[in-house]
């Protein structure tokens, strides 16, 4: 086993260790610490294939997170007032239906925003995805059915077969669950005949293209993979807080994101999770000294750019192989 | 809907294009000189619209006020490029959207810290205060037409300054070859800080004439930042011409798009329906001419040497 495995298996397995530990403690807000760090560590793996993997530097993330989160919302609200949704459909508020369904529809966005962008590289594929993003972050904000810019409350968090999802413990067994699958879908990518393809059009395009491969196929398929692995954290984020509201989409979203990947190692398995673990103590640590702490977290993050180069991943396990 | 509204919506856009300008220009040129990306650009129009507002609420004097944001929003800007964004030059564009990510939280947080949440009122100043008569008997505020005169003459400026000065010619030859003109001998770093001071002024200046339109206050910035990218995005990254061009289209897009849209939907449906369609597709207008000109020209309409 290499060192970054041996790290990566430690740092997962001690998010779940801080869980149980915090339940025998009784201290439930601590497993929703948990929780935020489980859901935010798998909308970054999500990002992580775009970014990491394929060098495609999406800021536009916040769009299918939230996209994720709305679906969520909007199903449950549909079923908690027993409400028809579209063509006579019923909501639901069935965990595994909302996810299907906001990973698809999350998907089918990403292809087309994923059409129009991967046309365009560098400065311009950051800005194009920015901009589709703020398209349906405004559009969220002007559109009244859904609470336009106050949000939709879910009254009651929606259930999963076998579990009382109330109970904090057994939802940061199902967000944990899910980053796990997660995180083993990303290392089965980055590890496949695809996943070569799509790391060589980061490295060369020209080479890849040489051997027959197109770059642009390969990089829709990642896109709209790593949209939908984002979705799925934007369902369990709005069933976390009981809440969704267009801040999902705004563009500080998907600059978090990318600052959960670039803390935590850029294109590394454990990366997004090392980010956010740390992520969510800074935001935790500080909030608890200022009210200023974003003021901090701004000083600690331009130290981490100019400074520390690799991130967490980068501290632990050395840097990474690829370049 | 009548001609003297309509004009009065196209005056709006302006104006509201010609603004866009001023944040574009400096934007694209920092792109262009040093291949950097910005995010911050937002906090230097931020820091323009404060400095402006606590000066003219101490000395009583607007003119005063828009001197010291020009002085502040390039000093803060230069301070920035001397301290962090210096060292990431050399970075992808990755690390430098990170790190002036962090610099919008620094900033924003900062600025809350000094001022607090309350927005700053800005009064707009006496001589500019009335409104003049337009063709058809509708009034418009001399303030904002004095906006869009302050755009025009900085995009001609623009254009003197970097087609016909010594400076604009070491910032063209910076655009396209740096280390030769390093090698001929110009002190590329000071070049840099120089331009990346312009560009911050630019941003301060357009914060403070927006501020007394508005309010002052923490966060202001932003929506300006991104609009300013899609115009930078639209007119081709690197060309000061393409941000003219963009700023104005986008401007006149989203203003007579939110005018307009809900009329035309109220054409053939309910009034209370095309005024909630209008308006929610009028706030996606800009985005989606962006992406049907990205489409066809996927670097924009001026590229610069891309």
């Amino acid at each position: 086993m290499t060192r970054e495995t041996t790290i990566s298996i430690l740092i997962i397995a001690g998010l779940l260790a801080a869980a149980f530990i915090a339940q025998a403690m009784g201290e439930t807000f601590y497993i929703t610490l948990a929780t935020r760090m489980a859901i935010l560590g798998l909308a970054a793996t999500g990002l992580n294939i775009a970014l990491g993997l394929g060098g495609l530097v999406s800021f536009g993330h916040a769009a299918f997170f939230g996209i994720g989160g709305y679906a969520a919302g909007i199903l449950a609200t549909h079923a908690f007032n027993s409400e028809p949704l579209l063509l006579g459909l019923p909501g639901t508020n069935q965990m595994i239906v909302i996810w299907i369904t906001g990973a698809i529809a999350a998907g089918l966005v990403a292809v087309l925003i994923g059409l129009i962008s991967l046309r365009t590289s560098g400065v311009y594929f950051i800005m194009i995805t920015l901009a589709f993003a703020q398209m349906i972050y405004y559009f969220a904000i002007s559109w009244p059915a859904y609470g336009g810019e106050d949000g939709l409350s879910i009254y009651v968090r929606n259930a999963f077969p076998g579990m009382n999802t109330l109970a904090p413990m057994s939802f940061f067994l199902i967000c944990f669950g899910l980053l796990a699958l997660g995180l083993i879908v990303f290392a089965m990518l980055r590890d496949s005949r695809f996943g070569a393809a799509l790391q060589a059009g980061r490295q060369n395009e020209t080479r890849l293209a040489a051997v027959g491969i197109g770059p642009f196929r390969v990089r829709l398929t990642a896109f709209v993979i790593s949209a939908m692995m984002t979705a799925l954290a934007g369902a369990l984020f709005a069933d976390l807080n009981r809440f969704v509201s267009p801040s999902m989409f705004s563009w500080h979203m998907s600059g978090e994101l990318i600052v959960l990947i670039i803390l935590g190692g850029v294109g590394r398995l454990a990366g997004p999770l090392a980010g956010a673990i740390v992520y969510v103590l800074f935001e935790f640590a500080l909030g608890g000294i200022t009210e200023h702490w974003q003021f901090f977290l701004g000083l600690i993050l331009l130290a981490v750019v100019l400074f520390a180069r690799g991130g967490v991943m980068g501290l632990l396990a050395g840097r990474a192989r690829h370049g | 809907m009548s001609l003297t509204l309509f004009i009065e919506q196209i005056l709006n856009g302006l104006q509201f294009g010609v603004m866009l300008f001023l944040m574009a220009a400096g934007l694209t040129l920092i792109f262009g000189v040093m291949g950097l990306i910005n995010l911050a650009h937002g906090s230097l129009f931020m820091v323009g619209a404060f400095a402006c507002a606590t000066v003219a609420a101490a000395t009583g004097s607007f003119w005063l006020g828009l001197v010291a944001s020009l002085a502040a929003a390039a000093a803060a800007g230069a301070l920035v490029e001397i301290l962090v964004i210096r060292r990431l030059y050399e970075r992808d564009h990755l690390d430098q959207v990170l790190a002036t990510f962090a610099l919008i939280l620094i900033f924003s947080e900062g600025t809350r810290w000094v001022f607090g949440s309350f927005p700053l009122y800005l009064d707009i100043p006496q001589l500019l205060s009335g409104a003049v008569h337009l063709p058809g008997g509708a009034q418009y505020p001399i303030y904002r037409l004095a906006v869009i005169g302050v755009g025009i003459a900085v995009a001609i400026g623009l254009y003197l300054l970097i087609g016909k000065t010594r400076l604009g010619m070491r910032i063209r030859a910076g655009e396209s070859d740096r280390e030769m003109i390093g090698a001929l001998g110009i002190d590329i770093g000071t070049l840099y800080t120089l331009v990346f001071a312009l560009g911050a002024a630019l941003a301060g200046l357009a914060g403070a004439m927006v501020g007394a339109l508005q309010s002052v206050q923490v966060g202001m910035g932003e929506p300006v930042l991104i609009l300013a990218f899609v115009v930078i995005v639209i007119g081709g990254i690197g060309s000061i011409k393409g941000a003219l061009i963009g700023s104005i289209l986008v401007g006149l897009t989203e203003t007579l798009g939110r005018f307009l849209l809900p009329h035309f939907f109220g054409l053939f449906m309910p009034n209370s329906e095309a005024a909630t369609i209008g308006a929610a597709l009028a706030s996606m207008l800009i985005y989606i001419v962006m992406a049907l000109i990205l489409a066809f020209r996927p670097q924009g309409l001026f590229a610069a040497n891309a």
